[in-house]
């Protein structure tokens, strides 16, 4: 276990040391970060410069969704993207089996390969935005919801993970998946508007296919203290199998892997 | 000028056969363009109660669903190849042909059109029986007059994308100005929000921006909510913008090639 930890330390650095190497891209990302944090905010404007509510979610509470929003798009970027679209190209150019041949678990190596350190603005973006939030509301989020949004924030970052390695098994059957991050990433933004919103088939999707609700929407319920306990447990228990499966999903497709070379 | 014409049935061929080749990549970027639907499920949403403005509920469908249709029609992929070749050098191989490699690059984009178009044609019966026959717009001259907006819509789309393109050649960051661009162009064009549910000052200056030009214009035509005095106005504009731009593309495409240096054989 210390001996990962460690290994994490490692591949932290080296993505740090090249952020710092290439100062000038550091900024432009970091910068471009921040400038759609705010530019999603315009559609929403609009929305509430219209009405007062939107399926029973006032604009301070939308404006919480958008905070998680903002969140999960920077880990998403900055931690689990880089590294995916890296194994796609060990994938196709077949030198995956120098990552195999390492003494550790291929799965960890593989998801830790690459960091963008520039999405920490992205982070800062989302805090700003949680601030704004709950100043408006003129409250805090009490310790219990915070409890239970960490919770929550720790299971969709797990599903957002599995949904990538699920992404990344196809890839040893298709070789080109690169633009099923792009679809993926297209399909995310629908994220930012609470799920209430959606009815009927887009309901259903985005709770159980492709659970955008529980990335985005729950959490900021949770925050809100609008979430039981026996929710976020239910949510949990689903996170963790999907996360199994999504193990069991990858341990079968690294078996069938043959390398690509020779 | 008479040898790009004489060729271009060739490449048209190879773009579509390559079109075909790859349809399951293909259909993943036209499954992409999902945007207009989210954006629909939530406009209905608030419109569920009152109407917004000049927007019902039955409206918003009618707009997102043409937004849909035009946004599948006017799809263009140059800036990445454009990014690749130059970065990679293989734009040398390019060089190489009797033919304006910005001439090729739309040909091959023009070719998938077919294709798209078998996709996209189920969605534009599905839009006209969901909304119904009242929300096309009724004057005959305007109908006719949408493809033309639809080709206007794409030109606008490729030329951009070729100018952005070409700053590969000076800049590291082409794909960053490209980011802005998208940002600037869902807000601008009426993508995510219809554009007259803007303040007025925003609605003003996208009239005088191209990203109108390139969605909102043919959309709001299509559906009649643009009177026919202001329609042929509009289709004024977005020629100009045609032209404008076309004479930016070549230019900067002139530019950055003296910068292009192919490494590598």
């Amino acid at each position: 276990m210390l001996r990962y930890l460690r290994l994490l330390g490692v591949q932290f650095r080296a993505s740090a040391a090249i952020a710092v190497q290439y100062r000038v891209e550091f900024l432009v990302r970091a910068g471009l970060a921040l400038f759609w944090t705010g530019w999603t905010l315009v559609p929403l404007l609009v929305v509430y410069g219209a009405r007062t509510a939107v399926a029973g979610w006032s604009f301070d509470e939308a404006l919480v969704v958008v905070g998680w929003f903002t969140l999960l798009k920077g880990v998403l970027e900055g931690a689990v993207n880089p590294s995916l679209t890296a194994v796609v190209e060990h994938i196709r150019k077949g030198t995956l089996d120098f990552v195999l041949l390492k003494p550790a678990d291929a799965q960890f190596l593989v998801s830790t390969a690459k960091f963008e350190p520039a999405r920490v603005a992205d982070l800062a973006g989302a805090a700003a935005v949680f601030a704004v939030a709950f100043h408006r509301m003129g409250r805090a989020p009490t310790p219990e919801g915070l409890l239970l949004a960490a919770v929550l924030l720790a299971c969709a970052v797990a599903i957002l993970y599995s949904l990538w390695i699920l992404v990344i098994s196809a890839a040893f059957v298709v070789v080109k998946v690169d633009n099923l991050s792009f679809l993926f990433v297209s399909i995310y933004d629908a994220a930012r508007w609470p799920a209430d919103v959606f009815r009927g088939g887009l309901r259903f999707v985005f709770t159980f296919v492709v659970p955008l609700a529980v990335m985005t929407t729950f959490p900021a319920e949770a925050l809100l203290g609008r979430l039981g306990p026996a929710r976020a447990a239910l949510i949990a228990a689903g996170a963790l199998a999907f996360s199994v499966l999504a193990r069991v999903v990858w341990l079968r497709s690294i078996a069938r892997y043959t390398s690509a070379s020779s | 000028m008479r040898r790009t014409l004489k060729a271009l049935p060739t490449l048209l061929e190879v773009g579509f056969a390559e079109a075909v080749a790859y349809r399951a990549e293909f259909l993943v970027w036209l499954l992409s363009t999902n945007m207009p639907l989210v954006m629909l499920a939530l406009w209905t949403a608030v419109a569920r109660d009152a109407p917004v403005g000049r927007f019902g509920q039955r409206d918003f469908v009618a707009y997102f669903l043409a937004a849909l249709v035009v946004r599948m029609m006017t799809g263009a992929w140059v800036i990445w190849e454009l990014n690749f070749e130059i970065r990679e050098g293989t734009l040398a191989l390019r060089l190489l042909r009797p033919i304006h490699p910005l001439v090729a690059y739309a040909a091959e984009n023009l070719a998938a059109l077919p294709l798209r178009a078998l996709v996209t044609l189920p969605v534009a019966v599905g839009a006209l029986l969901v909304v119904g026959r009242e929300r096309v717009t009724h004057d005959p001259l305007l109908l006719a007059l949408f493809p033309v907006t639809v080709a206007g819509a794409w030109l606008i789309t490729f030329l951009a994308m070729a100018i952005i393109g070409s700053l590969a050649f000076r800049l590291e960051q082409a794909g960053s100005v490209f980011e802005v661009w998208l940002g600037l162009f869902g807000v601008f064009s009426g993508y995510l929000v219809p554009l007259e549910l803007f303040p007025r000052w925003v609605e003003t200056l996208a009239r005088a921006l191209p990203f109108r030009y390139m969605l909102a214009f043919p959309v709001e035509l299509v559906i009649g909510m643009t009177p026919r005095a202001r329609a042929l106005a509009e289709l004024g504009i977005q020629w100009g913008f045609v032209a404008l731009l076309g004479l930016g593309a070549s230019a900067a495409w002139r530019l950055g090639l003296r910068r292009f240096s192919a490494v590598g054989g």
